[in-house]
């Protein structure tokens, strides 16, 4: 894991992508400072990175579109099974060196509450605590980047993939007002669901068997809850699209409460992708 | 030392690897030899952990490569078809990154560097960016990181190709000295280069191994499908009478060639099959049976089976055991 983790993080710094992700990230924050904290006159740093957030759904894919992507391209992911090297090390040891770039501005943006609280009364509390929770939020989606990253070699259909991917989660929530509220709506919405989920588990496994499995077990489940107790389904996909939403968690910190669950969810989708990408890897091998 | 047993490998419906087996021992130069397509990466490709196998079992000093994958991959040092270089990076800092993966820290770790920096003769260009290099230079630095670490085991997947023909000289000459204290293994559609540097050769064709021999038994196969072309100065009939007071009954050993019979033309063109004995003395009693003649030669060839030859008369052979065995 470590000579990938260092031998990552000199490739970012002769990336132009990297160096624009951490360009842009402190632009944005600059501006988000200068219209609410400056011209506006609020003591709130956390409305800032709000703010921000749009940002992020452009700028991560930007960040992550490489990391695999060029590593197939170049042939040189052939050199990293070679290795004597675990593949779930080199997953890791590549994450860990996204964070590392990501962690860089962080701190610059921190320093922005201390300067501020020369000048007035800043909540410290919840603007390093919306700090901590921005940070986690784009390590979530870092590694959503990444998995997505594994499964092409072109890094534009790799960014392009996860712009949209972020943005649909993005508005995810708004869009929840519009989706079918009533119980067959739902069903139909998590049968599509299932199935997508089936195709994936078939692209990335290649076992026919597991995913007609994952397949017929989710059916007999959405049959069971349907004739047995349909009330269930009433607003169901909803409340599953906002629960997803990684932005509207985050503005819950905004707002000043430190959610402990949210953390868990971000934590959660972090080794789920993770996990996700080493299987996309192993799975290269049996092509 | 490397061990393979029954290894299948299937791209969706395609066989590339079909029930191969086969040993290599330790401290010698084998040779990897196939056309194109016959499956020599995708084999090295399983047994450098790169690609699972469909089917069988791969170990390296008795290390499964599937189960025990970090332990068997420290004992092989891999050159792949392309060679598998970061393009923004000098040589120095990307074997630096590859003898950390290899587990070589420090003091060790640069002196590793020096030393395969100094085999592979890149030392002029060892601070220059790997994408600036030549295809000739790339190619050293992709052996140079196999041979980082020493591993007991080097496969090289056609490691002479595109290299001027003195960089060839000088890569063969270190595949041979680095044969004197590794397994060496390299694969290569050359037979020549095949049979000047390794103690002994594998041939595989669509997938199947059909042949691992030395190079001296190869050789007698080679022998077999020489040819001796003649050119006649005199007419069919008459070189035809000359041929069969030559070889008596052994009338299918030599054929007209009328391909050239647009042109009128007062020469034969004859082909003779080889039997395996020696060549030259055949030429001999040829060019002296036609003098007593009176018919000229005015050309006399011989035509050494090529490659593709020998792996036609290797699988024809191993199709019929196939048979044989139904």
């Amino acid at each position: 894991m470590t000579p990938v983790l260092k031998h990552e993080l000199r490739a970012h710094f002769h990336t132009l992508s990297t160096w624009l992700f951490m360009a842009f990230l402190l632009a944005f924050v600059g501006i988000g400072a200068m219209l609410y904290n400056i011209q506006a006159a609020v003591a709130n740093f956390e409305y800032v990175l709000q703010f921000v957030c749009i940002g992020l759904v452009v700028i991560i894919p930007v960040l992550t579109m490489r990391v695999f992507a060029e590593e197939k391209k170049q042939k040189t992911d052939q050199l990293l099974y070679a290795l004597p090297l675990r593949t779930s090390g080199i997953v890791l040891g590549k994450y860990l060196a996204l964070l590392v770039i990501f962690l860089i501005p962080t701190a610059i943006i921190a320093v922005y509450p201390l300067v501020f609280s020369k000048y007035g009364d800043v909540f410290l509390l919840t603007s390093y605590g919306s700090m901590l929770a921005f940070f986690i939020m784009g390590a979530a989606l870092i590694s959503v980047g990444l998995f997505i990253s594994t499964l092409t070699e072109n890094q534009g259909f790799a960014a392009g993939i996860a712009i949209v991917v972020f943005l649909l989660n993005y508005y995810s929530v708004r869009l929840s007002e519009y989706v079918s509220k009533g119980a067959v709506g739902s069903v139909i919405a998590l049968s599509v669901l299932l199935l997508a989920l089936t195709a994936l588990i078939y692209i990335l496994t290649k076992s026919s068997n597991l995913a007609i499995g994952v397949l017929c077990v989710g059916a007999v489940l959405l049959a069971a809850v349907w004739r047995f107790n349909r009330g269930l389904f009433e607003n169901l996909l909803p409340t599953i699209m906002s629960k997803l939403s990684f932005f509207d968690r985050f503005y819950v910190f905004v707002n000043g409460v430190f959610d402990i669950g949210s953390i868990v969810f971000y934590l959660t989708v972090i080794v789920f992708f993770l996990f996700l990408s080493v299987q996309s890897l192993e799975k290269r091998r049996y092509n | 030392m490397i061990k393979v047993e029954h290894l299948k490998k299937y791209y969706g419906d395609f066989l590339a690897v079909n029930d191969l087996s086969f040993e290599i021992g330790e401290g010698a130069v084998y040779g990897f030899l196939g056309p194109n397509g016959a499956g020599k990466s995708t084999t090295m490709n399983i047994i450098t952990g790169c690609l699972s196998p469909t089917e069988g079992k791969v170990t390296v000093s008795g290390y499964d490569i599937l189960e025990e994958p970090i332990r068997a991959k420290r004992m092989i040092g891999y050159l792949p078809e392309h060679p598998p270089l970061y393009q923004q990076e000098t040589p120095v800092e990307y074997l630096r990154f590859v003898g950390q993966a290899k587990g070589l820290r420090g003091e060790k770790l640069e002196k590793a560097i020096e030393s395969v920096i100094e085999l592979t003769g890149i030392q002029s260009v060892s601070g220059r960016l790997i994408s600036a290099l030549s295809k000739g230079y790339q190619q050293r630095v992709g052996i140079a990181q196999a041979l980082l670490g020493d591993p007991e085991v080097i496969i090289l997947d056609e490691p002479t190709v595109g290299l001027d023909p003195i960089q060839i000289i000088e890569i063969r000459d270190l595949i041979k000295k680095l044969g004197e204290n590794h397994t060496v293994i390299f694969s290569s559609h050359i037979l020549s280069e095949v049979q000047t540097i390794c103690e002994k050769v594998l041939i595989i064709a669509k997938g199947e191994l059909i042949a691992f021999d030395t190079p001296e038994n190869l050789e007698k196969i080679e022998q077999e499908k020489c040819a001796v072309h003649l050119t006649v100065l005199g007419g069919p009939e008459e070189t035809v009478q000359a041929l069969s007071e030559f070889f008596g009954e052994e009338s299918g050993r030599y054929s007209i060639d009328d391909s050239a019979s647009e042109e009128p033309s007062d020469t034969t063109k004859v082909r003779i099959q080889t039997d395996g004995g020696d060549t030259k003395a055949l030429c001999r009693d040829l060019f002296f049976h036609f003098a007593a003649k009176n018919l000229a030669l005015t050309e006399m060839t011989t035509e050494r089976a090529s490659l593709e030859k020998i792996f036609v008369e290797l699988t024809e052979q191993s199709a019929e055991r196939e048979v044989e065995k139904k």
